[in-house]
């Protein structure tokens, strides 16, 4: 028996090109370059170029005080921009051991929740776009202005709120809030379904992400992947359910677990998480107890001397802040442990092999942020 | 003035001769050109609301009325546009581009009847010519791709080359076992043979199967979505197209439209009866060109509609499920159809409304 594959193969001298993926590309949402090693339409090689958004956060944070720390971390995943306040908030509560009261807490739950799913949303629409549904945008970005809008009425901002502050929030919650929010819970338990009629159940769209970008459970570990992309090759790594912060402990809900590692489990992952957060908002709408939304706090906060971290989870996966003080009004070195760089490690081993056009759908599955990555 | 079933344009150059003959060429040729911009323009405008009825907002509804202007007025804006060529560029190549591929759009529609009384010419292989004709306008893309020099083009024309040289096959099957229903080529004729009964439901089985096929072999052939790898934005940018400006993107893009109507019409002129009305109901009315010309932009419009439904729900296919879904699947259907459509002809078990109802 001849083997017919590689004999044909093997007549076929091919050359190796590169090609220069961004900064400037739609598929890398943002200014991430990869530039392509490719053979044909396919993947050999993959090669990041990162820093074309990189502002020095980290260096910032070194000038500014504890309160002015947390504006600048809206700017680093845009999408979660709450949670990511909320870590610092946690972080300089954690270290002056402040104990906030249970309001805050719930408030800061369901705006992370409500992030959460408006991230995922953004996800959605963009994830329809990469792999040519385009209509799946529209709809995404109609359910996502409901939660802008809740967003607004109480924080003042629709994108980087800065909501959160060390010891409490910004504002109370507005009066229609939770009248707001059951019609959001309402409006998405409906449209949800929808949305897998459109572009889940699409024949097409399960033959382009079944099987395809497989991560495998080792690799996610070795290469420091968390959130949804981990989530999908079967790692429970959820921060929420691992080491509750705020109200986490005492809402029930579910961590969305897939094993599959492909495209479509990560897929199927956000989806799910979606409902789980929607639980979350039901259970704790009704009961947003009563209670200081500002904890009695100094102006000018100083945190003791020595070492704090706090890891909360983000849209994309763990969020980790780490702040060494030296006592004074200034942390002496922040780091952001950002989800979106690690994610980008596994990316690197996930995307060979395949084609271009997969490459996209990969990484629209991994959903980057890219001043996550670059900081 | 206009007989019954003459073709209008065959009487203007019977009435002429000498210099006259050719001006009336020149005319003929003209007509065909602004019918060219117009339903160019229109399709755009088309797609823009359709996409916009899909997507939960209006699309383009200020430039006149009901947005009416607004595909010219970007046209004149792409006019006035500096044409950018690469420096690097092939300018032979890179200019042939567009004019093949419009010009192959261009042919295309003078064999499309509109109506009994309207056809540029009725050749006695006219939809051989089309098919043939047709896909010479990848080789524009392939110019046009290889002449600008940039790698994300060429991914683009390769994409089109395999999509094309696949995909025509199964649309040529399709037109195949219209053609022995038909029993001829010229496309009048094919419209005639369905006076009684549309070839859809005429060939029942197998002409679904074949509408079916015809269908998605020409959403592939016109480079829409699911099939639109060629262009595939959120892949390679704009394709093979990334590189040109002005009026060279705007041909392209017009070419891509024109493409469109005329896989269009060919479904409703091959499936649809073309310009005949459905059961007749139009035919004793006077003015039977413009009737004719109704029920074929009506069918045709359907259709459109339905390819415009497919690229706004549809995810995009990969290069290698579309060759598997062409070379696994829809090619050998096709093959066996066609045998299939010849049992049927040749036993005599299609269906014939008019020997049915006796009329």
């Amino acid at each position: 028996m001849i083997d017919l594959k590689n004999s044909v193969q093997s007549d076929i001298k091919t050359q190796e090109y590169f090609l220069n993926m961004g900064p400037q590309h739609p598929a890398t949402h943002g200014v991430l370059r990869l530039i392509l090693k490719l053979d044909g339409e396919t993947v050999v090689g993959i090669e990041p170029d990162l820093g074309f958004i990189h502002r020095g956060i980290e260096k910032m944070c070194e000038y500014d005080t504890y309160r002015q720390i947390i504006h600048l971390t809206d700017r680093m995943d845009y999408l979660s921009s709450h949670i990511n306040n909320e870590a610092v908030a946690l972080a300089v509560e954690k270290a002056l051991e402040v104990e906030v009261s249970d309001r805050i807490k719930v408030i800061r739950t369901m705006m992370d929740e409500l992030t959460r799913i408006a991230s995922h949303l953004l996800w959605w629409g963009v994830m329809g776009m990469d792999i040519g549904a385009l209509t799946t945008f529209m709809y995404a970005f109609r359910d996502r202005e409901m939660i802008n809008e809740i967003m607004e009425e109480t924080t003042g901002a629709r994108l980087t709120m800065s909501y959160n502050i060390p010891g409490g929030v910004m504002f109370d919650l507005h009066p229609g809030f939770p009248k707001r929010v059951k019609e959001f819970i309402k409006h998405m338990r409906q449209v949800l379904p929808e949305y897998d009629r459109l572009l889940t159940g699409n024949i097409i769209f399960q033959k382009r992400m079944k099987g395809v970008g497989i991560l495998k459970k080792e690799d996610a570990l070795n290469w420091g992947a968390t959130g949804p992309v981990a989530r999908g090759s079967g790692l429970h790594t959820d921060i929420r359910k691992r080491f509750p912060y705020s109200a986490y402990d005492r809402v029930e809900f579910e961590e969305a677990v897939e094993e599959g590692g492909d495209n479509l489990a990560r897929y199927q992952v956000r989806m799910r998480e979606m409902y789980e957060s929607l639980d979350i908002l039901e259970q704790l709408v009704d009961n947003i107890p009563e209670g200081p939304y500002q904890m009695p706090m100094r102006n000018l906060i100083k945190l003791p001397k020595g070492e704090f971290y706090q890891r909360v989870e983000t849209a994309r996966g763990e969020l980790g802040v780490f702040i060494v003080s030296d006592g004074k009004k200034n942390p002496y070195r922040v780091k952001f442990r950002s989800p979106g760089f690690s994610n980008l490690n596994a990316l690197l081993k996930v995307g060979l092999g395949w084609k271009i056009a997969d490459l996209v759908a990969i990484m629209s599955t991994f959903d980057f942020v890219i001043p996550d990555i670059d900081r | 003035m206009i007989l019954s079933n003459a073709n209008i344009f065959s009487q203007w150059l019977e009435s002429t001769s000498g210099l006259g003959y050719v001006l009336v060429l020149i005319l003929i040729a003209a007509l065909y050109l602004g019918f060219f911009a117009v339903a160019g323009l229109m399709l755009v405008l088309m797609e823009r609301r359709v996409a916009g009825f899909f997507q939960l907002r209006l699309g383009p509804n200020r430039v006149g009325p009901w947005g009416l202007f607004q595909t010219i007025a970007d046209a004149l804006k792409l006019v006035s546009k500096e044409i950018f060529i690469p420096k690097q560029a092939d300018k032979f190549l890179y200019k042939a581009g567009y004019y093949i591929v419009i010009i192959a759009a261009l042919i295309g529609i003078g064999v499309i009847p509109f109506s009994r009384q309207i056809q540029g010419f009725d050749i006695n292989v006219g939809i051989f010519f089309i098919t043939a004709v047709s896909s010479v306008g990848v080789l524009g893309i392939l110019f046009g791709a290889w002449g600008s020099r940039n790698k994300y083009s060429l991914i683009g024309a390769m994409r089109s080359g395999l999509q094309m040289v696949s995909y025509e096959l199964s649309a040529g099957f399709a037109v195949v076992t219209v053609v022995l229903m038909a029993g001829s080529l010229k496309m009048t004729e094919i419209v005639e043979a369905q006076q009684s009964t549309w070839f859809l439901f005429k060939g029942h089985l197998p002409a679904i199967i074949a509408f079916m096929i015809f269908i998605i072999a020409g959403t592939a052939e016109s480079n829409r979505v699911p099939f639109d790898l060629v262009e595939g934005e959120s892949e390679l940018g704009a394709g093979f197209h990334t590189e040109y400006s002005g009026m060279g993107f705007a041909y392209f893009f017009l070419a891509e439209f024109i493409n469109m109507f005329i896989i269009a019409a060919l479904t409703s002129t091959l499936f649809l009866g073309g310009w005949l009305a459905p059961f007749g109901i139009t035919d004793g009315l006077p003015a039977q060109w413009f009737w004719g010309m109704f029920w074929f932009f009506l069918k045709t419009g359907v259709i459109i509609f339905l390819l415009m439904w497919f690229r706004w729900t549809f995810p995009r296919l990969r290069i290698d499920q579309l060759l598997t879904l062409e070379w696994k699947y829809l090619l050998p259907v096709g093959l066996v159809n066609t045998v299939v459509m010849a049992l049927f002809v040749w036993k005599d078990w299609l269906i014939d409304l008019g020997k049915i109802f006796g009329s």
